[in-house]
């Protein structure tokens, strides 16, 4: 996975609290068997213009879809983002678009960890600094461009101001080394080969070897 | 101070703790189904990665294929079948066991686990279903998991997560006439609320555990999740061993009889210490069902929904209004009597043959009520076979319900089947959230002998009016 340690990036904003899973990624755009091309469904319901039930071009409303906002890779919101049902694919989607950071007065709670095991950085501001955000790269989101030190853990707005953000230290380190979460766990492999000889020696009824 | 059942399951599958403080959980099987496990298995192969272990892990397809007699890969859920053929393909890819739609041994995965004795005791068994807590009645962890995790487990053996905290309910004094485990799991959630056991592991025992069959024992088990609970479990005894001797993936000769030495060690010890006590009097606890849309909305069938002066906080009061709104119900009304639209026996919580055989005893000789859409899923080929070697499907049939093929079925809509919008149901299943078992459509949860009185009276009924 691509590791993020210092990012800088467009920034959209989409400020409304509560955007849920639902509305990240509705349930009828989840017919893939595969974590990939979910990033057309990303907010289905109001990025698109519908005839009954089939897509019919682009909504010219939708914030992602405006020109100013092309190659967006930082989305700012409210609070609570990401609440709702557990669907990872909510996440999947996001990273396929092309986000990889999205900043926000807060995320639902298992969003949140979702985040982290799929290389999406989740960073929390307050309300203000978001809104200054918002204030100073509107002008001309192309260049007006936000910038995220991962390792510092710290955010700088296109007027240089700098904010800190606070990260748990496993989720940065997983962001940071471009580890997934299943990567982070391998890299103590060499404790499950041990533990593995171990237990099937104590325990050889539960270690099935047929073939 | 001593261990309880789940320390030392638990403690004896902890491979490392990380840097973080949480542990790496060793897994004894990971069980995957169409749904989830086609996911983690393209994604795994995507990036490049391997099952470590194929030869513990096995899969089935319960939650997408159709449950409609002579089915095949085609589903009614819109782009099912491509799961289906997707966990096919990929399920030989990666040499993992699967249980097909054609195998005398499907099924879903929680019944088919404890059948063929995948699940034995005092192992860990992961499975990205919620209800995998199932398995305790085992003396199992059973692990509901999400699809990264599910991944995680199937790529490394192991699971990341901190120990639970540990709750134990002890249910003691015989059962009264027509109160299943069904009723016993509803009335402790009614009473403690669904979010009651949040962030434990749950042991339960006492007497009346000690007296229940395996099949109420995994009812009582299964709807553990509907509790909060991060699991729910029973420490194996003679029943538990009577019931996996002999079965397909059971250790045998020597082996076994060194299991069972080694089992009768899977009990919590007399001075093991829980977070938290909770002690029910079987007494108190009638035949029940859900009015609601929580399982914690449960009351005595022949009770009457809340009134909203009996309840003083503004939030659950709205809350119980919203419910009572969705159900199409007044404050205080009686649940008997009320006029059903469709009965459905089924599903990992009650799709045994002690259910079906519960429910048959009810329909024998008689008719469901005109107009009512019944259906009856065994949970597996082979409770399947089971029934029909004794009968039980003809009383199905000629009381007029649908005998089907098993599977998820109406437990939960997952696009494709559901009741009607304001269909009132009455359902063996485990949820009765909103929309679950069709958009809009109004469950009620109870044990087999309810669905199966409800369905000749036509509308919720005692079982003293049709016994
Ligand atoms: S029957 Fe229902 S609860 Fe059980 S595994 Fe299937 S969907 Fe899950």
């Amino acid at each position: 996975m691509e590791a993020i340690r210092v990012h800088e990036g467009i920034c959209a904003p989409l400020l409304v609290d509560n955007v849920d899973t639902d509305q990240i990624i509705p349930s009828r755009e989840m017919k893939r068997v595969s974590k990939q091309g979910l990033g057309e469904g990303l907010f289905a319901g109001s990025r698109y213009l519908y005839d009954g039930m089939r897509k019919v071009g682009l909504s010219q409303d939708f914030v992602l879809n405006g020109p100013e906002y092309q190659g967006a890779s930082i989305l700012l919101s409210g609070k609570n983002f990401g609440c709702g049902s557990s669907r990872e694919h909510a996440v999947w989607a996001l990273r396929d678009f092309g986000i990889k950071a999205v900043i926000a007065e807060s995320f639902g709670r298992i969003f949140r960890i979702n985040c982290a095991r799929n290389g999406l950085l989740a960073v929390e501001l307050p309300a203000d600094q978001i809104e200054a955000l918002v204030r100073q790269t509107s002008p001309d989101p192309q260049t007006r461009r936000v910038l995220i030190d991962l390792p510092k853990g710290q955010i700088r707005a296109p007027d240089g101001e700098s904010w800190d953000f606070v990260i748990d230290e496993s989720d940065r380190r997983m962001l940071m080394l471009g580890l997934d979460y299943i990567d982070y766990s391998l890299q103590y492999a060499a404790d499950i080969d041990r533990f593995t000889k171990k237990d099937a020696a104590k325990r050889p009824w539960a270690y099935l070897n047929r073939d | 101070m001593g261990s309880t059942l789940f320390d030392k399951i638990w403690d004896s599958h902890v491979v490392c703790t990380l840097d973080d403080g949480s542990c790496l959980v060793y897994l004894d099987r990971v069980f995957l189904h169409e749904r989830t496990g086609s996911i983690a298995l393209t994604s795994l192969r995507e990036a490049g990665r391997k099952v470590r272990n194929p030869k513990h892990v096995f899969a089935t397809m319960d939650h997408i294929l159709d449950t409609l007699p002579g089915r095949g890969d085609a589903t009614l859920v819109p782009g099912g079948e491509t799961f289906i053929k997707t966990m096919r393909k990929a399920s030989m890819d990666a040499g993992i066991t699967l249980f097909d739609i054609d195998d005398t041994r499907h099924g879903i995965s929680h019944l088919i686990s404890a059948e063929q004795a995948i699940t034995l005791p005092g192992l860990i068994v992961g499975c990205p279903d919620s209800h995998t807590c199932t398995l305790g009645a085992l003396g199992a962890v059973g692990w509901g998991i999400g699809t990264s995790d599910c991944e995680h487990a199937i790529a490394t053996e192991t699971l990341r997560a901190n120990k639970p905290k540990q709750l134990r309910v002890r249910f003691d004094g015989p059962l009264g006439p027509g109160v299943t485990a069904k009723d016993m799991i509803l009335h402790l959630i009614s009473r403690y609320t669904a979010s009651g056991a949040e962030g434990h592991a749950m042991e339960y025992c006492g007497s009346t555990i000690d007296s229940l069959g395996m099949g109420a024992r995994f009812t009582l088990c299964n709807m553990a999740v509907e509790f909060s609970a991060f699991t729910g479990l029973i420490a194996p005894d003679e029943k538990t061993l009577g019931y996996l001797e002999g079965r397909a993936y059971a250790p045998a000769g020597e082996s076994w009889q060194n299991c069972k030495r080694e089992w009768e060690t899977l009990r919590s010890d007399d001075d093991a210490v829980f977070d938290r006590e909770i002690r029910v009097d079987c007494a108190d606890i009638a035949p029940t069902m859900t009015w609601g849309t929580s399982p914690q909305h449960a009351i005595p069938v022949n009770g009457r929904v809340p009134t909203l002066d009996s309840v003083d906080d503004a939030e659950s009061r709205a809350d119980i209004e919203r419910a009572m709104d969705y159900m199409g119900l007044t404050p205080g009304q009686a649940l008997i009597g009320l006029p059903i639209d469709g009965a459905f026996i089924g599903s990992c919580t009650n799709g045994r043959l002690s259910d079906l055989r519960a429910a048959a005893r009810i329909l024998d000789g008689r008719k469901v009520a005109p107009g009512i859409r019944a259906i009856c899923t065994p949970g597996s080929q082979q409770v399947k076979k089971a029934a029909e070697a004794e009968g039980l499907d003809k009383i199905f049939l000629s009381a007029g319900f649908e005998w089907r093929e098993p599977g998820c079925s109406l437990c939960f809509n997952a696009g494709g089947e559901g009741f009607g919008p304001e269909e009132r149901v009455v359902s063996s299943t485990n949820r009765n959230f909103r929309g679950r078992q069709g958009r809009k459509t109004r469950s009620h949860l109870a044990s087999p002998a309810l669905v199966a009185a409800a369905a000749i009276a036509g509308r919720i009924s005692d079982l003293g009016e049709v016994d």
